[in-house]
């Protein structure tokens, strides 16, 4: 298991380098310099300031400084765009909204995604069964980006019940409406999930020994059933986390939350390059480390992968 | 007896007319089953409608997409709701555009972001995962090994990051799309290449000194071709809606041209105003369309799964 780990967590740490490596290149082929502008600035002036960030030395020693730059020290260097600020300032006040709302709606999704399957699983064919097959089926073409106007659409402007944006400190009514929109399409794959292999598990022999030998019907699903059909459900944390992480770009965009996505996208609009890869590598990094997560929790759970 | 004796004859007939029993082949099998599915069949309906407004549409339309009605803007909450009189079908966006040609606009051009991003998907995944399954080893390792590493690596921001960097442009979109959605093709590709290499026709070809390439394309692309087509119908929907999440953030396409993610994106925008159906349309359209590729998807994979046989 531990030479396993190891592994998993060898390979991790290449493909977040090359990640970094492959932003710092990309950045660095973009035409026109970050301090190009429509006034040009005098040669001198322009030498200082690119002396001052180090844009003077050669491509090697730039890139390197960059990578042992956040790699001892989590210092995504300064922001091209606002010259009191750093990059890590600009994360550090973006980051803590969109870990807030998204690991809310991480968890309501797994949890009412794995309720929802399971119960339609244990009533198939019943009312229950074709109600939650049919949310999840509506879901999925409710992404976020839609979810979002439409939730405002109802709560805000017909009923106004919740407030349409803003954050306020996070309070629990700003909350709310980017939760749902965020969360209800991953819910509805999850329910689908959890609802099929649920179905595959509960026909198998050991489930019809376990009824054979007249176990209480509670026992078989809580002690027998849930966790070997909650297996795909756990490879599929993975994708639900990348998709949580982008879909908050949409979130904070549209609720005006300022969380990182609210960053990214006004980076993206200004060319603050050195900020825009910063957010890049940093949920490049999150979705990394927790891929290694969930695939050692998995070879952990399933006994029939080897390793 | 007189009735039985008839039957006999009849049979009799049938029997001397009947020509040698004609073999179904699989696409046969699969057509079958897949026009009993009714939500299959409703969904290609849904989309041909879909398709055949993007192409027929235009020649409908009384304003072009670029015409202002200046009649009408500066009060398209009043004055702009959908209205066959004035010729605006889908009333009109928030600088006095006509919607419905703006809709067709859109529609053309989501329908094509979703068709060229599953076919770039399509070629190179398939070549890509029959040349790492078929030669296996350390080759494959290889190959599979930066697959993985493509893959957890977050698309949407390093898509973002190029569209900023070179630029916003429709061709480039296109490329971007295309050269992620090929990475769950690809391992769905090898895993299928893997069973089918060791098959007996493979090992014939093998003996029989056929090449390597030869077996890929001869043998081994047809034989995953319905595999690839459950996968790339299933595709369509996912790249329209990762072109439309980025319209929606303003870096997708530019004006004038517009795709449902830009025209839901400026609806979802102006309906505190009163101005529904700029949000009403796309989005109508936008949800048919998805739920129809679904559907079609899904019945397809019920008609080509051999388990299901």
């Amino acid at each position: 298991m531990l030479n396993f780990i190891l592994r998993r967590v060898l390979v991790a740490i290449p493909t977040i380098l090359v990640l970094i490596i492959f932003s710092f290149l990309l950045m660095h082929s973009a035409p026109g310099g970050p301090f190009t502008s429509e006034r040009p600035l005098p040669p001198e002036v322009m030498a200082n300031i690119e002396a001052k960030y180090g844009l003077d030395q050669p491509l090697w020693k730039q890139m390197y400084d960059y990578v042992i730059g956040i790699v001892t020290q989590f210092d995504f260097g300064p922001s091209f765009r606002y010259k009191d600020r750093s990059v890590n300032d600009i994360i550090a006040q973006g980051f803590p909204v969109t870990l807030t709302y998204g690991s809310i709606a991480f968890v309501v999704a797994v949890v009412s995604g794995v309720t929802l399957g399971a119960v339609a699983a244990l009533r198939q064919n019943t009312w229950l069964d074709y109600f939650a097959v049919g949310v999840s089926i509506g879901a999925q073409v409710l992404p976020n980006f839609v979810m979002a106007p439409l939730l405002v659409l109802v709560f805000t402007l017909y009923l106004g019940w919740l407030p349409g944006g803003g954050w306020e400190g996070g309070q629990i009514q700003f909350i709310i409406l980017p939760v749902i929109a965020l969360a209800t399409s991953y819910m509805a794959s999850i329910a689908r999930i959890t609802r099929s292999s649920m179905l595959e598990v509960l026909r198998s022999n050991f489930i019809r020994t376990a009824k054979a030998k007249g176990l209480p019907s509670r026992k078989i699903i809580l002690g027998h059933a849930l966790k070997p059909s909650l297996l795909p459900v756990i490879s599929y944390l993975g994708p639900a986390f990348v998709a949580m992480i982008t879909g908050s770009v949409i979130i904070d965009v549209y609720f005006s939350t300022g969380g990182i996505g609210q960053l990214f996208v006004n980076s993206a609009l200004n060319r603050d390059y050195s900020t825009i890869m910063g957010i890049t590598i940093l949920t490049g990094v999150l979705t990394i480390s927790f891929n290694t997560l969930v695939d050692i929790l998995y070879a952990w759970i399933d006994p029939k992968i080897r390793y | 007896m007189v009735i039985d004796q008839t039957k006999m004859a009849d049979l009799a007939d049938n029997l001397a007319q009947m020509d040698e029993v004609k073999g179904r082949s699989l696409w046969q099998d699969a057509r079958q089953r897949f026009f009993h599915n009714k939500a299959a069949v409703g969904g290609l309906i849904c989309l041909t409608l879909v398709v055949l407004f993007a192409i027929i549409g235009p020649y409908f339309a009384v304003w072009s997409n670029e015409e202002i009605d200046w009649a009408i803007i500066g009060n398209a909450a009043t004055m702009g709701a959908p209205s066959i009189a004035n010729g605006h079908y889908f009333g009109v966006d928030d600088l006095g555009r006509d919607l419905y040609s703006r809709v067709i606009q859109g529609t053309q051009i989501s329908l094509m972001v979703g068709i060229v991003g599953a076919s770039i998907s399509v070629v190179v995944g398939t070549l890509y995962g029959a040349t790492a399954g078929y030669f296996g080893g350390r080759l494959d390792g290889a190959m599979m090994r930066t697959v993985d590493i493509l893959m957890s690596i977050p698309y949407m921001f390093v898509l973002i990051l190029l569209l900023v960097i070179f630029g916003r442009s429709i061709s480039l979109l296109f490329i971007g799309i295309g050269l992620i959605s090929w990475l769950d093709m690809s391992r769905i590709v090898r895993g299928q290449t893997l069973t089918i290499k060791n098959k007996e026709f493979v090992e014939a070809a093998l003996a029989t000194g056929v090449s390597s390439f030869t077996i890929i394309r001869r043998h081994i692309i047809p034989n995953l071709l319905g595999v690839v087509a459950v996968y790339a119908t299933l595709l369509v929907p996912l790249m329209i809606l990762t072109e439309s999440f980025i319209s929606f953030l303003g870096l997708g396409v530019q004006e004038p041209n517009t795709s449902w993610g830009a025209l839901i994106s400026e609806g979802a925008g102006t309906m505190q105003y009163g101005t529904i159906w700029q949000l009403g349309f796309p989005l109508f359209f936008f949800v048919v369309t998805l739920f129809s590729f679904f559907f079609i998807g899904d019945g397809l994979r019920d008609a080509l799964d051999p388990k299901d046989r």
